[in-house]
């Protein structure tokens, strides 16, 4: 019965998403021309309280479901491989104006065609799990 | 009254609390907050794991996840279908002369009339829209694996974490965004 609290943090996420405009294909453009302070107002705000949120509860050792402490598995860092990555996904959010969460708040707000997006995007995951072993990380 | 709170976009520093607040139930849940990982599942459940392990559908690990977007989806009905803004986006004058240039006339580029999605460009008939949304989903797709994470998971999730390389990713996000929008897109709509 785990999976309802994650359907009802789901709700406020896609609720979120909705009234934020953070699903907007027109923000994101907006946004990319620096014509607005809007979405950098949201993300640096998230950013901002993630952070304080995320050192009280390590700094308080507050428990977490299942008992443990709350921590953050790094990935290696590679100059390259972050560079190179980001700006694939860069390309790809601009062109098409949504990055993964607000693609599928976009279905429930019946934009249906983002689905051809949504294809594209687990083709895209399928290749890279294909070749990755040739890639740098 | 109450409709006046329930109608209405967000103010940005509301939508930003909002989403530092979902990072906190995520993390108090025992889960980190990143929804690429969705895609891969996805690759998981329609039989990619036989071939390649990286695919591999955990049930204890990641079914907590299409719970997640499950709730995503009726959220967006939610706030955009039964309790809709009646105004679209209030885009800046500049971007909506700039749309133009591209062929994109705002808000009607939006059959719903919101400014979240321009359907009107995006249509189910025209083979170029299809291209376009395959192809960028394919980069977004690829790009978030190979990043391991998207916006979620490195800019909102890592960076709250303190973490050069989601640091390095984000920088990254908008080297290519902004290639895209200044140098391609007017070439490719």
């Amino acid at each position: 019965m785990k999976g309802i609290i994650f359907f009802l943090i789901g709700i406020f996420f896609g609720i979120t998403m909705t009234k934020s405009e953070a699903l907007s294909w027109f923000r994101i453009y907006e946004m990319f021309r620096f014509e607005s302070f809007h979405m950098y107002g949201i993300i640096g705000t998230a950013v901002v309280l993630g952070a304080i949120i995320m050192s009280l509860m390590k700094y308080f050792k507050v428990k977490v479901a299942g008992g443990g402490l709350v921590t953050y598995t790094p990935i290696p860092l590679n100059f390259k491989r972050h560079i190179i990555s980001g700006t694939i996904f860069g390309l790809g959010w601009a062109l098409v104006g949504a990055c993964p969460g607000p693609m599928f708040v976009l279905a429930g707000n019946g934009y249906f065609f983002i689905l051809v997006v949504i294809a594209g995007a687990v083709f895209g995951t399928y290749s890279y799990g294909m070749i990755k072993d040739k890639l740098p990380h | 009254m109450l409709e006046d709170l329930i109608y209405p976009s967000w103010h940005w520093s509301v939508s930003g609390l909002a989403i530092s607040l979902i990072l906190m139930l995520l993390t108090l849940a025992g889960r980190s907050f990143g929804v690429s990982t969705t895609f891969k599942n996805i690759c998981g459940l329609v039989g990619a794991g036989k071939k390649n392990d990286f695919f591999k559908f955990d049930y204890k690990e990641d079914s907590w996840r299409l719970f997640f977007m499950g709730g995503a989806i009726l959220g967006g009905f939610l706030a955009g279908v039964i309790f809709p803004n009646p105004l679209a986006v209030s885009l800046n004058f500049d971007t909506i002369i700039a749309l133009e240039k591209l062929g994109i006339i705002y808000p009607d580029a939006d059959s719903l009339g919101h400014g979240f999605f321009p359907d009107e460009y995006f249509r189910w008939d025209s083979l170029k829209a299809w291209l376009i949304a395959l192809g960028g989903g394919f980069l977004i797709g690829f790009g978030s694996r190979y990043a391991d994470g998207c916006t979620s998971g490195h800019a909102i999730t890592g960076l709250s974490h303190f973490q050069l390389p989601s640091l390095l990713t984000v920088i990254g996000f908008f080297i290519g965004g902004l290639l895209m929008t200044h140098f391609l897109m007017p070439f490719i709509l």
